[in-house]
């Protein structure tokens, strides 16, 4: 019985991350219908970022906490600029242009971000130098460590804030108001491109956010990608301290199960994010837990990857607005 | 769309062909450079080298492909002559990135540009496809690393290695924990690659006969990273050892893992954990891990101590794992083509099973099916950050070195 308290564990902090990516997706699409493939590969240059900050700090006299808050900044500002420039240069185009083309840039973007990356930091794994020793608890048996804790408390904390930021202030509601509909916005005197501009900023550094917010009420859009950028490097930097390692290639799994995660609670739901994301990490870890005994040895855990495609088949058969989706027609 | 659209996009298209075209991370062949200045035009000759040179098992990859060049490099410096004729060798340098699938292409590319011989492949996922093609074409191909029996068990006539096999190193590794360790029950698992899955069967499979229990049998892939739920799966069923059969960018964060999950059993592996690069990625939680690995220990070796100076001169980095291997697979190579007198693979291939060579690695022979014989497996572990010989096994040969080895193993370190 121990085993599946931690698989739960295990299931929540995996969940966590899948949350923080997920919430990328999710805002993304809210506000511009589009499905931003390279949020992944976003995530995975925060991560990478991260880790050389660390790797050229650690072994130093700068104390740990502080190298872990540099590349956390770090990781912001890179995936901050980098989300920014991405909805500008590649999306920002096709605005009016037929759902199809942005969503094929998008995969360009992709491929182009993990090809740079490997130039810039190789095809190796890359592992991230010990700078913090995580303690371990138990609990009823099962073991986990502060980092893990460490980990589904921020994400939690970053959720929550994102929520709150939402509901509260001018800016959230100004982006709620262009997810549901852009034009009516437009009336309303929100200046829709810059709502969009912001939402991938925001994506990229929620610290920048601050800064920024005061700057220009009116950029919601660039906010939004702000907003879901920042998201994408802190998750970043929690998959780097949670694994060990960063690669070129992480973005991509991570992507996509992040993906269906979004669309598992109902994608352009920010909640739905979040309920999608910790969900899908228990699945996952719960599945090729027990997939072995399931089967009686025929499906080992090798095939772990398989549940989040067949939760995300599932779901677009018997329920494409996901779990607390609204059921809207499409929007014309 | 407008003018200028158009034109920027033209240009942004020829720009990425262009970047296409000159892109390539690193020169993938160097030339060697004779020492002596060139006399009369030598022929050339290519010997192909085939490993993952990107990729999370670049730095195996890499490391083989240095060892092939320096032998090619001082083979050239010492002048070779065969038949009357100067030849220069020439090291075709190809990456097969792991991927059984690109092995077969990059084989055909080799065959295609007519080395007379392959040193290659790293993988035995790799070797085993690539190998029919080779065999196709008459080129002898010594693999430095691959130790799945059935690369040699295809009935090809050019297929040879530099290693003792899995049909070895499984029993090997799985006598000396049960002799060693004595755990009672122990939990296997493996990365799905003809290599990692081919070593866990026959560690289990002797650990089995030996009589401990196998408490769990699980699966991962060679590009997982995450293995908390295989890890808790097993922690619940509570082995002494676990023993994984696969490569080191999977071995590293497995060994976190399992201290992350305060999982207190045994970590053991084969030759594909044993490099460097494993401590790096598991840091301190490779403390206490062990592997096996065939071949002698780099500083017993006979030619060891030289070969890692020169090595280090060349390319400023240590040996990570199959370099020596490589190097001395030229050099069999070499001597075939010697005592045959042409750099004809029809003809040189025949003497390829008559080698009787003292190399770098210790002595090569082979058997009928290209096998090493005697071929030595030594076993390490990771002691204060860095591995130490543990005990050195030659299965079917004289146990001389291996008894004093044994004398002096210590007590496996504890997490």
């Amino acid at each position: 019985m121990d085993i599946f308290l931690q698989q739960i564990i295990n299931g929540l902090v995996l969940g966590s991350i899948y949350a923080l990516v997920a919430l990328g997706y999710t805002m993304v699409y809210g506000i511009l219908g589009l499905i931003n493939f390279a949020h992944g590969d976003i995530v995975m240059v925060g991560a990478l970022t991260a880790l050389s900050v660390i790797a050229g700090l650690a072994g130093g006299a700068v104390p740990a906490p502080l190298i872990l808050a540099l590349a956390l900044f770090a990781a912001i500002l890179v995936c901050v600029a980098l989300g920014v420039s991405i909805e500008r240069v590649a999306y920002r185009p096709l605005r009016r242009a037929p759902r199809l083309a942005p969503l094929i840039t998008a995969i360009g973007v992709s491929i182009l971000i993990q090809y740079t990356a490997a130039l810039i930091w190789s095809k190796q794994y890359i592992a991230l130098p010990e700078i913090i020793r995580p303690s371990q608890f138990t609990l009823a048996g099962a073991s986990f460590t502060d980092l893990q804790l460490f980990i589904f408390v921020l994400a939690c904390g970053v959720m929550a804030g994102l929520l709150w930021f939402l509901r509260h202030t001018r800016l959230g509601k100004a982006m709620r108001a262009s997810e549901q509909s852009p034009d009516v916005a437009g009336l309303m005197g929100i200046d829709v491109n810059r709502v969009i501009a912001f939402t991938f900023l925001l994506g990229s550094a929620l610290g920048a956010v601050a800064g920024l917010m005061g700057i220009d009420v009116n950029r919601v859009i660039a906010f939004t990608f702000l907003l879901g950028s920042a998201l994408g490097a802190v998750a970043g930097l929690m998959v780097v301290l949670y694994y060990g390692i960063g690669h070129y290639f992480m973005g991509f799994m991570l992507g996509l199960k992040a993906f269906t995660a979004a669309v598992l609670g109902g994608i352009g739901k920010v909640n739905g994010a979040v309920l999608g994301g910790l969900l899908l990490g228990l699945i996952e870890s719960l599945a090729s837990g027990y997939i072995g005994d399931l089967t009686g040895g025929v499906l080992g855990s090798n095939y772990r990857d398989i549940f989040a495609f067949l939760v995300l088949v599932v779901v677009l058969v018997f329920r494409p607005s996901g779990l607390i989706g609204e059921r809207a027609a499409d929007r014309a | 769309m407008n003018r200028t659209r158009y034109l920027a996009t033209g240009l942004l298209l020829v720009a990425a062909l262009l970047m296409q075209g000159c892109g390539k991370e690193e020169p993938p062949k160097p030339a060697p450079k004779a020492e002596a200045p060139p006399p009369p035009p030598a022929t050339v000759v290519k010997i192909g080298s085939a490993a993952p040179i990107t990729g999370p098992q670049a730095h195996i990859g890499v490391d083989i492909r240095n060892g092939t060049q320096l032998a090619v490099d001082d083979i050239n410096a010492a002048g070779l002559t065969i038949d009357g004729k100067k030849i220069k060798l020439e090291l075709v340098s190809e990456d097969d990135e792991a991927n059984p699938t690109k092995a077969t292409t990059v084989a055909q590319k080799l065959v295609d540009s007519k080395v007379v011989a392959v040193v290659g492949h790293f993988n035995s996922g790799a070797s085993i496809p690539a190998s029919k093609i080779y065999s196709d074409a008459g080129i002898p191909q010594i693999s430095p690393s691959s130790t799945n029996p059935k690369y040699t068990q295809q009935g090809f006539k050019t297929t040879f290695r530099v290693v003792a096999n899995d049909d070895q190193q499984g029993p090997v590794g799985a006598k000396f924990a049960l002799e060693k360790l004595k755990p009672k029950t122990i939990a296997v698992i493996d990365d799905s690659t003809a290599y990692g899955q081919g070593l866990a069967d026959t560690f289990e499979a002797t650990a089995k006969a030996g009589g401990a229990k196998i408490v769990a049998r699980e699966h991962t892939t060679d590009k997982d990273t995450d293995f908390k739920a295989i890890l808790t799966k097993i922690k619940g069923r509570k082995p002494e050892l676990i023993f994984f059969g696969g490569i080191d960018p999977q071995a590293g964060p497995m060994a976190k893992q399992m201290v992350e999950l305060g999982i207190k059993a045994k970590f053991m592996g084969g030759d594909g954990m044993q490099a460097q690069n494993f401590i790096k990625l598991a840091g301190n939680a490779a403390e206490g891990a062990m592997a096996s690995m065939p071949g002698l220990p780099k500083d017993q070796m006979p030619g060891g101590a030289k070969f890692l100076e020169k090595f280090k001169a060349r390319f400023n980095a240590e040996v990570e794992l199959y370099a020596p291997m490589g190097y001395d697979a030229v050099f069999v190579l070499v001597e075939a083509m010697k005592r045959a007198n042409s750099t004809d693979p029809a003809r040189f291939l025949s003497e390829i099973g008559k080698t009787d060579y003292k190399g770098v690695i210790g002595p090569i022979a082979f058997d009928d099916k290209g096998d090493l014989r005697n071929g030595p497996i030594t076993i390490y572990v990771v002691k204060d950050g860095k591995w130490e010989t543990l005990e050195v096994v030659t299965p079917g040969g004289p146990p001389a070195a291996a008894a004093a080895e044994a004398a002096k193993a210590a007590e496996p370190v504890k997490k």
